[in-house]
């Protein structure tokens, strides 16, 4: 039973820091990236590729330790997200959208097919698991302690960023870009910044999946699983919000853990349905929410102005036209 | 010139989703992620209608009726309270019912790939090339019901309506057009052509519940390389991406064949966002 909460907590801090990561994306800056799969299993390859022992299977194996794997985890994710950024980042959202699902179609394409670098669909073994044996019996605890670790770090940084001065910034571009524009901010370059720094946060979530798992193939990346689930966690919990991404992302992953109880009684001639069944129930809880709550569990709610608040607070209310014109 | 004819038999089976597409992009303003998983729908409900032994020539009506019915009650259900939400919002509502709907069709078909009828079919030789009977299914299919729906749009009051609901959803409404009523009808043509488009492809290859996700990415290439709102333009860009995509075997590995799609999407978006006829960005 403590084995099981351990496992599932370290599922819902995974999937915390992708929900991070995406809240900087959608939540903070309104770009829709329906990729997130991708920069996790591009993280999850890089740091699987630098860590394990030297193998004749895949590119590698160059045995570093589990830090390094993580940097370079979220610099190659980083720099995927910086290359695709600039081409893709001064289209509207919905065309955003269409160009990420290409992207992460490509992406697992070639996780699929370039044997030579990741061991096409047979997929990377032996993934090292930091802290093995520095207690023994205890390796999932340890590593429960590193990705908490590790959230709580990528919580603190995004909270900052949201309060900063460019998290208002984001803001700004989101509710009205042409006001964003008009101020003088240079768009694009906001932008890519917080893709970037999205993405590079799913990179780290790759990698630390990969060394909790010890074995990826490009399976594990499924958009179910690696994207669909994280924008309903976003969405459940409140876009915007970073400890709403957080409770989205305990709840939702603790709906579908939960499913996987009730599909476990089903009769056995309906085993294969079981997986499809649980996605179903998820997707319909999308729609519910976003028919009956669309700004989450815990709405956005971005830091007040200081001083004279409410004649500042009057003043914001203006409608949009009369203040832009 | 045998890529050429894979070429033209995938771009008929591209330009009928992106018709779709189109109209629903053009016409509701938000881009359809579910369109895919519809086509697959619309395929599978064929695959029932054949296995009552009916055959395929006449499981398409009842076929596309059931799909246009779905894509309805969809629109009716979820789409219809969200319209006055941001057009982003119906976007993730439509990527949670593409979801939905595949795994709807896992769970009653089940997840392995299926056929409509065992066998292989014996090619035709024809001066050199190959011709597979079904292809030429195919490619009739799609002249007949680009014709018919050139007739529908063009001499129809719902089809005028349709047309100037794509170029200016206001004025359309001002001149006294019930949009909520020619909605419907975008969604039962746009559903109908989806379910063809999906039949015509489980004819080709094979019946599978990620069959139109994968299809997802050409058919919105192909739709905004014909301008969205531009029914022809869409017949013409699936075409165009059809061809492409068999031709790009000749240099890169047949795997790769969806980066040609992203590619030609890209480039477009970067230099023509309002696709090579003209159109609405």
């Amino acid at each position: 039973m403590l084995s099981y909460a351990i496992f599932f907590l370290i599922l819902v801090g995974i999937y915390s820091v992708l929900a991070l990561g995406l809240n900087i994306q959608w939540g903070y800056a309104g770009m829709f990236n329906i990729g997130v799969g991708a920069f996790f299993a591009l993280g999850a390859y890089a740091s699987a590729i630098v860590t394990t022992p030297p193998s004749p299977e895949h590119l590698g194996g160059f045995a570093l330790p589990f830090w390094v794997g993580f940097a370079v985890a979220a610099v190659v994710a980083g720099a995927m997200a910086f290359l695709i950024g600039l081409i893709t980042l001064n289209l509207r959202s919905d065309y955003l959208a269409i160009a990420t699902i290409g992207i992460a179609e490509i992406i697992s394409q070639i996780l699929k097919n370039e044997g030579w670098l990741t061991n096409g669909v047979r997929g990377i073994t032996r993934i090292p698991r930091p802290f093995r044996g520095w207690i023994p019996g205890q390796d999932t605890l340890l590593y429960l302690g590193l990705v908490l670790l590790v959230l709580a770090g990528v919580y603190w940084l995004s909270e900052r960023a949201y309060r900063s001065p460019w998290g208002r910034v984001l803001r700004a571009i989101r509710e009205d870009e042409p006001a964003a524009l008009a101020a003088g901010k240079d768009v694009l370059q906001f932008r890519l910044q917080a893709f970037v720094l999205g993405s590079m946060l799913m990179g780290l979530a790759g990698a630390l999946y990969a060394h909790f798992v010890n074995f990826i193939s490009p399976e594990a990346f499924q958009p179910e699983f690696a994207t669909f689930i994280v924008w309903v966690m976003l969405i459940a919990g409140g876009s915007g919000n970073n400890r709403g991404a957080l409770l989205g992302a305990l709840a939702i992953w603790g709906v579908w853990s939960a499913s996987e109880l009730f599909t476990n009684r089903l009769p056995p001639q309906w085993a294969t349905r079981a997986g499809p069944l649980r996605i179903l129930l998820i997707g319909l809880l999308l729609q519910v929410i976003l028919l009956t709550r669309p700004q989450g569990l815990l709405p956005e709610r971005p830091p007040q102005p200081v001083g004279d608040a409410s004649s500042l607070s009057r003043a914001s209310r203006t409608p949009e036209g009369e203040s832009a014109g | 010139m045998q890529l050429f004819i894979y070429g033209l038999v995938l771009g008929s089976i591209y330009a009928l989703g992106a018709i779709g597409v189109s109209l629903t992009f053009g016409i509701l303003r938000f881009a359809n992620f579910a369109h895919g998983d519809l086509m697959t729908l619309g395929a599978y409900f064929a695959l029932t209608f054949v296995s009552w032994g009916w055959p395929l020539g006449v499981s398409w009506i009842p076929a596309a009726l059931a799909t246009a019915v779905c894509a309805v009650g969809i629109d009716q259900w979820v789409y219809r309270r969200l319209r006055r939400e941001a057009p982003v919002i119906l976007l993730i509502s439509s990527f949670g019912t593409a979801l939905i709907l595949r795994s709807l069709v896992q769970i009653l078909w089940g997840p392995d790939n299926q056929v409509y009828r065992q066998g292989i079919q014996i090619p035709w030789e024809v001066g050199g090339l190959r011709i597979k009977p079904d292809w030429v299914v195919i490619l009739a299919g799609t002249a007949l019901l680009v014709v018919a729906l050139h007739l529908f749009l063009q001499h129809t009051r719902v089809g005028k309506a349709m047309r100037a609901m794509a170029d200016n959803f206001d004025l359309a409404k001002v001149t006294g057009i019930d949009t909520e009523q020619i909605i419907l009808w975008t969604w039962t043509l746009g559903a109908a052509l989806a379910c063809l488009a999906g039949i015509f492809l489980g004819l080709d290859t094979r019946l599978h519940p990620t069959m139109g996700w994968r299809l997802l990415l050409p058919v919105f290439a192909a739709a905004i390389l014909g301008g969205i709102g531009r029914p022809y333009g869409a017949i013409a860009g699936g075409l165009v991406i059809g061809l492409a995509e068999e031709f790009s075997t000749l240099v890169i590995s047949p795997a790769y064949k969806t980066g040609v799609a992203f590619a030609i999407l890209v480039l477009l978006l970067i230099f023509r966002p309002t696709g090579l006829v003209g159109g609405r960005a």
